[in-house]
């Protein structure tokens, strides 16, 4: 069975691999992952913000205390080898794509248009064959429009892909009052795939102590559906390949988002919980079922349950919404 | 010139000696510290000596260890170096007369400084060199940083060919600290210097079973004396291969240096002999005063001993007539200080017959412990060898207006050329004014043809330290060796600083004036204090202000106003030209700041940018002195003594106080700490009363007993301040008494502690707690008044305390205000000691840390309670502590036996009431504690009426009879390298002392090099890379004794253990040992998640809790008791909030992985270990038995 697809660019033997995630910090997971025949490897987000954070934080520590106390002029050794900045990153995807034969795809979460800028740049320089950029935003002024919420992802993009010639993804958050147009829009400005949907730290509300505590629970299945929706919704009618992250967990949900027009099925929480090894199995169901319902490749299912094409598109749209509330009536 | 380098006088030496050795063996001693931490450096970082080679470097457990290795790895015929100061040299004075008996070639380098004596000084003066005059070393002085440099090449090549080992030193903080521009040694230069053919005859000395040999033989009568004297001739012969290896490095760069060196006129009359970086000074003035006529001169000791008598004589002009010589050491009891006496002998010796017997020699003390050496003092020298009788023997630069010896001065001359620029500034330690500094020093010498000096004074406070820089950039080499008495650029970089001191002082008249202000350029001025205002005003100078607070708040820079206040300097000094000026700091903020990555440095250049628009003239009103008067320095109702004595020395005067405002034997009030109000918290706790459910934590953690609780009776509330807050109590123990947490708001330092482990929040608004911090200077008066009335209330009946935390915090802290750290992890160990038992209390305390901030003039924190009750604290050594401790353990018994002894003897007379209770009465509790005191003294009011000779003798030992507790204080480096021999001894002795160990794993004092108690994983100086071997285990060592309390605890973790500790320690009849965990700021995180931190080691395992009670095995239980679990899964997690290991990680994820996967693994060992031990049950413990209550 033909379980092949493109995405970014890339031809794949199949559009399972797993998303950013801790595994890949872990260079033995990594060639587990291959082995488990993952189709590309994504790396976790280097976050810009705690780069700087760190450096900072290096600077408080070790600057602050110096120079104030005749016996101490300093606290802590000169470090030549000392390095700030994404270095460790940098060399993770070094190894990662000296280890593996599949496409590795380095994931970046900036804050400053240098920062996204300059990392993107050392990311492609240290192999990383394709990038995701990873907008994380939680639009919490109110002084803020959703045009200049919008317009910052855009720009953003736009910036990388004039820094950058390899392919360059966008993941992002459901939050957004016109996903379609900002689809559009970032298609517009040059985006080589849509990664639907981030999932964030949810900051839970410990009672007892009356503290805020970020959590980041593993997916569930049920996550799946408003993916599949706005694959459904995007399929066909914007250029970028489109990836499916949360929620898939076996072979039935990665189907459903090939039906509705992912090009690429990243998994996580299913990997994190079972290990790499799940990615074989669901490789081979998908494969099974294909087969069993007389299917010639995986690319005759691909966006064929999108708004597009599916038999009825008004499922994908508001009133099912209302009639599914409507559905739980006693 | 070729290459030259802006090195301060410990790097210009450690450089040379680096290339120059193999093995370097070393301990961490100020001021010599740099000097080895460097040599790690480099050594960590690859550079090798001339050879090729990475000499390997290593830090012993103290000098005396590192003086063995170092006599060992020459032994074993490598070039060893070592570097140290003070102590440290002492202690390797027994190597040293082995390591010159053996005739070894070796140097070894030292930044001379004051030996403890009355008191401990970390500052620079010649007693611990001149201590080693005897011990056969050739001693060698460098008088400059450059001739730090020079000297430690030329020392390494001469003890090479005379094999007489040598001491290089230079004085310590004045030379070993001092940033100057130098001519660099390349490593060609040192190769033409060094002989090869002698570095391998030094190695074919050394010990090797090839060739084997015996030395260190144990010699009889007959033939001791006569093999001692064989090293004659190399004595005899050593002063000439110094000249002549001088000679040779003259040819090669240029700088020629002589045994003595000669400088003034030609036919002097007068001549002063000096040595170290006095001679500068003393040289400069020479040149002054021939200017002015005057025919005088200096002869400048450099090659001190061998002391090459003729060459004395010979640099002489043979026209002399008095000689003077300067001293920087004190000899009680002889006839003259050892450099005096070298040069009467000398004279006697050497000279011709008018020399011997008419040139008069006087001879003065100056300079103990870096007091200044100015041109003015020694143009008072020159006027003292003129009068018709000078003083035999003087001191200089001090009143002594009780022996009368020091020779009055006039300190207003000045000598200094206009064309040297001369900038002082005044800043805050944390607000990084000193790295400016010394960055604007190495910007100019670097980069322009001026020379450059930079000096740096600091004050002894660890928490809001003021910090004076000194600096000088002039056309010709500066050999000023003492601090700018006259500036034509004053910078005060702390608005607040105005109020406290008198910053203009030293504003050379038109003077430029930087003041970091609040307030803008058109409302500055109201705001100054009228004595700053007069003196803009007298002085003409040109003020300018800038808020760089505020700015560096804007630029996300946290409180640094370094760059900012540097961009300034550069702005309105005129040193170099405005716009070159900002491209060398931009430049020079890329390279000091590269290592910390492109946010830092971009956050730096952009405040170079966003400086000069906010800086601003001030135009200075012609007649218009209207601000406040500055407040008194101390309060008006402070004691005599701290009027006519801390007063002074907290206004920046110490130096006009005369030796009559002394104590003659270094013993000192307690109780000075709360009389200066250092006011240094921007915000402070408010405490909401409502909120408050009276837990007493705050009052626990604070580090500085800056917020405190009290129960009181509530009549004791009607005539509080109107914004005094009290509630009633809530609890049963003390009915209708009120309670309140007081902040003392110009002691706290706003570490934040006390917030942080508030519990109590607002349920409806979670982020108020009923601890909040806000803004200080609207909160001080108000406040100020509030804890004046707190501190009047009554205290509460210790007798009614019960042991949980609620109940002893409410005991009143007879330690306060101390110098710590903001956020100190260490000082709320030794607050707890004095609430609980301070009263009764002798400590002894290691040096480090603790002994700073617990003895370091000009105030200290511990007090008395109203009875007059308090902690009685001396620090002896670094090395003896424990000894010390126990002395004063001995001491206490034997007084008490001897007293007991008495009582009974009188027995018949006292009744035998009060004789039992004397003799037999409980003395554990707070009530036995009291009921005790009431015996005595009844017992002092019965002993006059009986007369006899035993009643009186009892009177002075009577208090004896009241228990007392010896606490042994001090930190990781004493308790586990140091100090461990004697810790251990007096462990085993079963004496009842208790040991607290204040924990941090790294020598904080001196600045974070690595001890054994440093953690695996952890980079420390030393341990670069991150220490590869685990920390020592010295409770589990302790409990081997069998008889020995040990306590685990960390007071952020879990406080009633903490308590509890404390409580059976000192009820404990034998030995304890407290090993507390103390977060520091060498751990690398803002200290305000110190306690968060603590909770993470101790969930982890990385710091278990235990109590291991000896007692309890009679009871048949095992004598550990775990008191936390461990979680060693998240010790990965714990190590990365820490900089000292979060460093590893950045370095190398490989390593840290391979640490951290280590630290777990042995986590984990320790953890089965203490839960098998738990388990143990032993019937009866085999050390030694514990004390019998007679004797403890």
């Amino acid at each position: 069975m033909d379980l092949s697809t493109r995405y970014l660019g890339f031809h794949l033997p199949h559009p399972l691999m797993p998303g950013a995630s801790p595994l890949v910090d872990d260079l033995d997971m990594v060639r587990r992952l291959e082995d488990a025949g993952a189709s590309a490897i994504v790396l976790h987000s280097l976050f810009e913000e705690q780069i700087e954070a760190e450096e900072h934080g290096y600077w408080s520590a070790t600057e602050g205390p110096a120079n104030t106390f005749a016996e101490a002029v300093t606290y802590f050794p000169q470090n030549d080898e000392y390095r700030t900045g994404p270095g460790d990153y940098l060399e993770r995807v070094r190894r990662i794509r000296e280890t593996v034969g599949v496409p590795v795809i380095a994931s970046l979460n900036g804050t400053t248009a240098a920062g996204w800028l300059q990392h993107a740049r050392l990311l492609q320089e240290a192999g990383a064959h394709a990038l995701e950029l990873n907008v994380y935003y939680v639009a919490t002024d109110p002084d803020e429009t959703a045009d200049a919420v919008e317009q910052r992802v855009v720009d953003v993009l736009a910036a990388v892909k004039q820094a950058v010639a390899i392919p360059v993804a966008v993941k992002l958050s459901p939050y957004y009052s016109s996903f379609a147009r900002l689809a559009r829009r970032l298609d517009e400005a040059g985006a080589d795939g849509l990664v639907v949907f981030n999932r964030f730290y949810q900051p839970d509300i410990d009672v007892e102590q009356l503290e805020v505590v970020p959590r980041l629970a593993l997916s569930s299945p049920h996550e799946l559906l408003p993916r599949l929706r706005w694959l459904a919704i995007l399929s066909g009618r914007v250029r970028p390949s489109l990836a499916v992250t949360g929620g898939v967990h076996d072979a039935m949900g990665a189907l459903k988002a090939v039906m509705a027009g992912a090009h690429a099925v990243q998994m996580v929480s299913v990997l994190l919980r079972e290990g790499p090894e799940v990615l074989r199995r669901v490789r081979d169901d998908l494969e099974r079922w294909l087969v069993e319902h007389e299917y010639e490749s995986l690319r005759q299912a691909q966006g064929s349950m999108s708004l597009e094409r599916c038999p009825d598109p008004s499922a994908f749209e508001r009133g099912n919404y209302m009639r599914v509330l409507q559905s739980w009536r006693p | 010139m070729g290459r030259t380098v802006t090195f301060d006088g410990n790097e210009a030496a450690a450089s040379v000696a680096h290339r120059l050795s193999e093995v370097i063996a070393i301990y961490p001693i100020t001021p010599s510290s740099a000097m080895g931490e460097l040599a790690d450096e480099w050594s960590a970082h690859g550079s090798s000596n001339l050879w090729g080679v990475v000499p390997t470097v290593i830090e012993m457990q103290s000098e005396g260890g590192a003086a063995g290795a170092v006599h060992g790895a020459l032994q074993g015929g490598a070039l060893a170096t070592t570097f140290t100061a003070s102590q440290g040299l002492l202690l390797m004075i027994p190597n040293m007369y082995k390591i010159a008996g053996e005739l070894t070639s070796f140097c070894m380098h030292v930044a001379a400084r004051a030996l403890a004596t009355h008191a401990l000084s970390i500052f620079g003066d010649h007693s611990d060199v001149m201590a080693c005059r005897q011990t056969g070393f050739a001693l060698l002085s460098s008088a400059s940083v450059q001739e730090a440099h020079d000297l430690a090449c030329i020392a390494h090549a001469a003890t090479l060919e005379a094999r007489i080992p040598f001491l290089h030193f230079f004085d310590g903080f004045r030379t070993s600290h001092e940033l100057a521009r130098i001519a660099y040694l390349g490593d060609e230069e040192l190769r033409a210097m060094i002989d090869e053919t002698l570095v391998e005859a030094h190695r074919a000395r050394g010990l090797t079973p090839d060739r084997p040999v015996l030395r260190g033989t144990a010699q009889n009568p007959d033939v001791f004396f006569q093999a001692r004297e064989a090293v004659n001739g190399f004595y005899a012969a050593c002063p000439e291969i110094v000249q002549r290896t001088m000679d040779r490095f003259a040819a090669l760069t240029g700088r020629a240096y002589h045994l003595f060196e000669y400088a003034g006129a030609a036919d002097a009359e007068r001549v002063v002999v000096v040595m170290g970086s006095a001679g500068e000074a003393t040289e400069e003035t020479v040149h002054h005063l021939r200017a002015l006529g005057e025919k005088v001169g200096v002869l400048k000791v450099r090659l001190y001993r061998p002391f090459a008598a003729d060459a004395f004589v010979a640099a002489l002009p043979k026209t002399v007539r008095r000689i003077a010589v300067l001293d920087r050491t004190k000899e009680p009891g002889a006839l003259g200080e050892p450099l005096y006496l070298d040069v009467v002998t000398a004279l006697r010796e050497r000279g011709d017959v008018r020399l011997a017997n008419e040139t008069l020699v006087i001879g003065g003390r100056y300079g103990l412990a870096s007091k200044e050496l100015t041109p003015a003092m020694v143009a008072a020298v020159f006027a003292e060898l003129s009068t018709a009788r000078p003083r035999r023997h003087f001191s200089l630069g001090i009143v002594d207006d009780v022996t009368h010896e020091s020779l009055p001065f006039d300190s207003e001359l000045d000598i200094e050329p206009d064309d040297v620029v001369r900038a002082v500034f005044f800043g805050l330690g944390s607000d990084g004014t000193v790295s400016a500094n010394k960055s604007a020093v190495k910007i100019i010498a670097e980069e322009t043809d001026l020379h450059a000096q930079g000096y740096f004074v600091y004050d002894s406070k660890k928490s809001g330290a003021v910090t004076v820089s000194h600096l000088r950039f002039g056309p010709r080499p500066i050999h000023s060796t003492y601090l700018v008495k006259r500036a034509s650029f004053v910078a005060c970089h702390q608005f607040s600083f105005l109020e406290r001191q008198d910053v203009l002082e030293v504003a050379a008249p038109g003077a430029t004036f930087l003041l970091n202000s609040p307030y803008g350029p058109d409302e500055v001025w109201s705001h100054l204090p009228r004595e700053v205002q007069q003196q803009i005003v007298e002085k003409k100078l040109q003020l300018h202000v800038i808020d760089a607070h505020r700015l560096a708040r804007t630029l996300g820079m946290r409180g640094r106003i370094n760059t900012i206040m540097q961009t300034c300097f550069f702005a309105i000094s005129g040193v170099l030209p405005r716009a070159e000026a900002i491209e060398r700091i931009k430049e020079s903020i890329r390279k000091q700041y590269a290592r910390k990555g492109p946010a830092v440095v971009d956050a730096n250049v952009a405040a170079v940018d966003a400086t000069l628009a906010e800086l601003h003239r001030v135009t200075v009103p012609a007649n218009e002195l209207n601000g406040r008067e500055r407040p008194p320095i101390v309060a008006l109702e402070a004691p005599p003594f701290v009027q006519r004595v801390t007063a002074v020395v907290l206004e920046g005067k110490g130096d006009l106080l005369p030796v009559s405002a002394f104590p003659v034997d270094g013993t000192w009030p307690l109780g000075t700490a709360k009389w200066e109000k250092r006011n240094i918290a921007l915000d402070i706790p408010v405490w909401d009363e409502v909120l408050c459910i009276q837990c007493n934590k705050c009052a626990l953690v604070c580090p500085h007993a800056a917020i405190r609780a009290k129960v009181y009776p509530g009549g004791a509330f009607a005539d509080a301040p109107p914004a005094f807050k009290g509630v009633p109590y809530r609890g049963h123990e003390y009915e209708e008494h009120h309670y309140t947490i007081q902040v003392a708001p110009e002691d706290c330092t706003g570490c934040t502690l006390c917030v942080m482990v508030c519990p109590a929040k607002d349920k409806s608004n979670p982020r108020h707690k009923a601890l909040d911090m806000k803004p200080q200077a609207p909160l001080r008066e108000t406040e100020r008044d509030n804890f004046r009335f707190f501190l009047d209330l009554p205290e509460v009946d210790r007798t009614t305390v019960r042991g949980d935390i609620k109940s002893v915090q409410l005991l009143e802290p007879l330690f306060e205000f101390s110098g710590a750290c903001s956020g100190c992890g260490e000082t709320p160990y030794v607050k707890l000691l004095t609430q609980m038992f301070g009263d009764r209390s002798v400590i002894a305390n290691a040096t480090g840390c603790s002994s700073i901030y617990g003895g370091n003039l000009p105030t200290t924190p511990y007090t008395t309670d109203a009875a007059g009750r308090g902690p009685a604290w001396s620090n002896s050594l670094f090395e003896d502590n424990a000894e010390f401790g126990l002395g004063a353990r001995l001491a206490l018994d034997f007084q008490r036996a001897e007293a007991e002894a008495l009582v009974r003897t009188l027995a018949a007379d006292l009744g035998d009431a009060l004789v039992r209770g004397l003799l037999e009465g409980e003395q554990h509790t707070e009530a036995g504690v009291r009921a005790q005191r009431e015996r005595v003294a009844a017992l002092q009011a019965a002993l006059p009426k009986l007369g006899s000779p035993a009643a009186l003798r009892l009177r002075s030992l009577a208090d004896a009879l009241v228990r007392k507790s010896v606490w042994i204080v001090g930190g990781d480096g004493w308790a586990y390298d140091i100090g461990f021999g004697g810790l251990d001894h007096v462990l085993s002795l079963g004496r009842d002392v208790n040991v607290l160990v204040l924990d941090t794993e790294v020598y904080s004092n001196t600045g974070g090099q690595q001890s054994k108690a440093t953690p695996l994983g952890a980079s420390a100086k030393f341990a670069i890379a991150g220490k590869g071997t685990g920390k020592k285990d010295i409770g589990l060592m302790a409990m081997s004794y069998g008889n020995v309390y040990v306590a685990h605890v960390a007071f952020g973790a879990k406080d009633q253990h903490t308590v509890r500790a404390f409580q059976e320690a000192a009820a404990h009849p034998g030995p304890s040992l407290i090993v507390a965990y103390s977060h520091c700021i060498a751990h690398g995180y803002d200290l305000a998640f110190g306690l968060e931190q603590q909770k993470r080691a101790v969930a982890t395992g990385y710091w278990p809790l235990y109590r291991w009670d000896p007692r309890r095995i009679e009871s048949g239980e095992s004598p550990l008791q775990l008191d936390s679990t461990a979680a060693p899964d998240g010790l990965v997690e714990f190590m990365r909030h820490e900089t000292r290991f979060r460093v590893i990680e950045q370095e190398s994820p490989k390593r840290f992985h391979e640490l951290a996967t280590r630290a777990k693994t042995e986590l984990e060992r320790r953890v089965r270990l203490y839960q098998e031990l738990a388990h143990l049950h032993l019937t009866a413990h085999s050390g030694a038995a514990p004390a019998a209550p007679g004797r403890g």
